[in-house]
């Protein structure tokens, strides 16, 4: 593992923020770190970046403690950007760089190739308040992995970005990923986590209440139910072997979604359902990270109400 | 190079290569310069029309007294059935005031009175009673019947010229005078007072656009909060000193300017060799400029620069850890003012004390003022030129740096906590709990 959270609680003054939490992050992987807001997510990064300290708990980076040495082992771009509005955004670079230990000659060489990805070479002698939102996320992305990290930790990275500049971005986390950087995602964006994460761990409420591969999660979550397109709906389906859940119309075509009453197998299933109508599609519905993260949560706060 | 040195020259060039930096820096001396020049030259520009004076004069003896000038117009009236001025607006014929001799002036009748709407021009008054006064005394002298008693008086008044010698250690006596004490004192307790504000705010604000803009989010996780709070203390420190260096070598040259012009001393006065001028005050030269010059000469200027320099760092050091935890504790610049009080209020109650000292520089309030830390920086530099005990300077820098250090420290567990708390309204008894949050 590259990096082990192993119970961490912390508190401020009037609330919990972190109540016992695990996380386990292994090296090369992206690791979305999903939770809503106010669930404590900021802070376990701020306690991963020793920006502040855990009240109770261990934070190890390769098998060892956390010191404050290692934090150059890390790359952090917070959800509330910041830079410093006066400086040219190439003495901003290399300052972020030397602040972590590059020397300044290595870090414009680090700078000018990144930029040339980011497609923003013309902007190195501008001021950063000259620029707009989205290039200045470029250059504090920049930043964030100019000292070349082992593990890079984004909170929401994508908020503020077009579409083409989003794909821009995922290509390349999924390029340093290759090349064997580890990434710890923030974010609310479910889509992404499909898309990038292999692993995730879901905060509510200060505590971990999922945690996994995202394969293994999603499996464990479909709830049995297939999705059928046919033609129109059969006249007699037999209510005792299959429940009907919803129905809609789709491009003219009729899409049902069923679940099983007996267990019997998908070719006895398309037997039963074919009838007279022919069949388009025959799928087994896995969940959306969105639907079991609504799931999810909302199940909680039902709970916490009772 | 450490991180410190990394925030220290982030903070100082971005600070020194900043446009407003260089125009202050540069206007500055100007604007004192203006600042003591243009209320002296205000005070010689004259109300440009003459200000008509009624002179009703009941003994008829003193008609011819007042003499026109170029501000005060006299004229002599039967009774004091006459129109005033009532403001600025001059109605035609009116008087802007008049003045009632009721009889002959003598040492027990000796009133007269001035009439009039408005103030009385402390000018106007003071001419009429001088001439006056001057007048019935060279009238009183000649009605005395002694032939030559003007001969007499004069022989008898005696003018004392008093030149007070300080004696050196070194046995040698240089001419020194209490009342420039004072002026050198009162002018580097300002300066003093002027530079903890405006470096110390100048932290502050540092610190509070770091938090506003969340920077300091990234910055804590490479820089540990300590060292970028003394980073930052440092750099403006290093601003403020290249600041006042641009001022000396600024002034240095005007003096050596004006130096030469006046004729004053053939070699040029750079501040940085006072010890120059010295050779100037056994000069024999009658002329007051000279002597003034003689006199500022005799002060131990070493210790007093020293000192300021000294004094200056300690206590901007004290306050401007101070400024910083305010800038940590709130959000926006606008929340800054509920904090400033525990600042401002020293500050200024020292530059009072430091007046008052001037006045009475070895009493209990100079005394104890000097000590503590809080008001020393600013009292203490009112004292130096009346040549306090070593071992009071040195006690009370001790005590200075001693609380400086201490103060950092509570400031940066302020610093530390308060600068990643955002969005919360913060309040004394919170800045507590921050101290001693572990």
């Amino acid at each position: 593992m590259l990096l082990d959270v192993l119970n961490v609680s912390k508190s401020f003054a009037d609330h919990k923020a972190l109540d016992n939490v695990n996380l386990h992050v292994p090296e090369g992987v992206i690791y979305g770190l999903l939770g809503p807001n106010g669930a404590g997510k900021t802070t376990l990064i701020r306690l991963i970046n020793r920006i502040t300290a855990p009240d109770a708990g261990s934070i190890m980076l390769n098998g060892k403690e956390i010191s404050q040495k290692d934090v150059e082992q890390i790359g952090y771009l917070p959800e509330e950007r910041g830079l410093y509005k006066k400086m040219k955004v190439k003495e901003q670079i290399v300052y972020f760089a030397q602040l972590k230990g590059v020397r300044s000659k290595d870090a414009k060489v680090r700078m000018n190739d990144w930029c040339n990805r980011f497609e923003i070479p013309h902007l190195l002698d501008k001021k950063v308040d000259e620029l707009s939102k989205g290039m200045q996320q470029k250059i504090q992305i920049i930043c964030t992995l100019i000292h070349e990290p082992q593990l890079l930790i984004f909170d929401e990275p994508f908020s503020g970005f077009d579409p083409v500049n989003a794909i821009l971005l995922k290509r390349e986390i999924l390029r340093l990923k290759e090349q064997g950087s580890t990434f710890i995602l923030s974010t609310h964006n479910m889509n992404s986590v499909e898309e990038l994460c292999s692993h995730l761990t879901l905060i509510n409420k200060s505590q971990v209440v999922l945690e996994g591969e995202v394969d293994a999660i999603r499996h464990a979550h479909k709830a049995d139910i297939l999705s059928v397109t046919l033609d129109h709906r059969p006249k007699d389906i037999d209510p005792l072997l299959i429940e009907i859940i919803s129905e809609k119309i789709v491009v003219g075509k009729t899409v049902l979604k069923i679940k099983k009453r007996k267990p019997i197998s998908n070719r006895e299933l398309i037997t039963a359902l074919a009838g007279d109508s022919e069949i388009y599609g025959f799928q087994e519905d896995i969940p959306s990270m969105e639907e079991i993260f609504v799931q999810t949560v909302s199940n909680k706060q039902e709970g916490s109400h009772e | 190079m450490s991180k410190i040195g990394l925030v220290i020259q982030r903070e100082y060039t971005s600070k020194v290569k900043n446009k407003t930096f260089l125009l202050i820096t540069f206007l500055t001396p100007f604007i004192m310069i203006a600042m003591m020049a243009v209320p002296l030259w205000l005070s010689t520009l004259k109300d440009d029309s003459a200000k008509k004076v009624g002179l009703v004069d009941y003994s008829g003896l003193y008609k011819d007294v007042l003499k026109n000038t170029d501000q005060f117009v006299f004229f002599n009236l039967e009774d004091e059935n006459i129109q005033l001025n009532a403001g600025d607006d001059k109605t035609e014929g009116a008087y802007d005031a008049y003045i009632v001799i009721n009889g002959p002036i003598t040492k027990e009748n000796n009133k007269i009175s001035f009439i009039s709407l408005k103030q009385i021009p402390v000018e106007l008054r003071s001419y009429v009673e001088g001439n006056l006064e001057e007048y019935v005394y060279n009238q009183n002298l000649v009605n005395s019947g002694v032939s030559n008693i003007r001969d007499i008086i004069d022989n008898a008044r005696v003018r004392i010229n008093v030149d007070t010698i300080k004696r050196m250690d070194s046995g040698e006596e240089v001419s020194s005078s209490g009342e420039i004490a004072g002026v050198i004192g009162i002018f580097t307790t300002f300066l003093i007072y002027m530079f903890i504000f405006m470096y110390g705010a100048q932290v502050m604000n540092s610190v509070v656009e770091e938090k506003t803009n969340r920077i300091v989010e990234i910055l804590v996780s490479s820089v540990s909060p300590v060292e970028l709070m003394m980073g930052k203390i440092l750099a403006i420190a290093l601003v403020g000193l290249t600041q006042m260096m641009i001022w000396v070598v600024m002034i240095g040259a005007a003096f050596t300017y004006f130096g030469i012009v006046f004729g004053l001393t053939s070699k040029g006065v750079d501040p940085s060799q006072l010890a120059g001028m010295s050779q100037m005050a056994q000069m024999p030269v009658n002329s007051p400029v000279a002597e003034i010059f003689g006199v500022v000469a005799g002060f131990n200027w070493t210790l007093i620069l020293g000192m300021f320099v000294i004094y200056f760092i300690g206590g901007y050091l004290l306050y401007s850890s101070m400024f910083a935890a305010v800038g940590a504790a709130v959000d926006s610049q606008a929340d800054t003012q509920q904090f400033m009080l525990p600042i401002t209020l020293p500050i200024i109650f020292a530059l009072y004390a430091g007046i008052y000292s001037a006045q009475n520089p070895d009493g209990p309030l100079a005394f104890w003022c000097s000590l503590i830390p809080f008001t020393s920086p600013i009292v203490m530099m009112v004292r130096l030129p009346f040549d306090v005990p070593m071992w009071q300077v040195l006690l009370s820098v001790a005590i200075l740096i001693l609380t400086f250090i201490l103060m950092v420290f509570v400031s940066a567990k302020i610093y530390r906590v308060g600068i990643l708390m955002y969005g919360k309204k913060t309040s004394y008894k919170e800045l507590l709990k921050w101290i001693r949050y572990h």
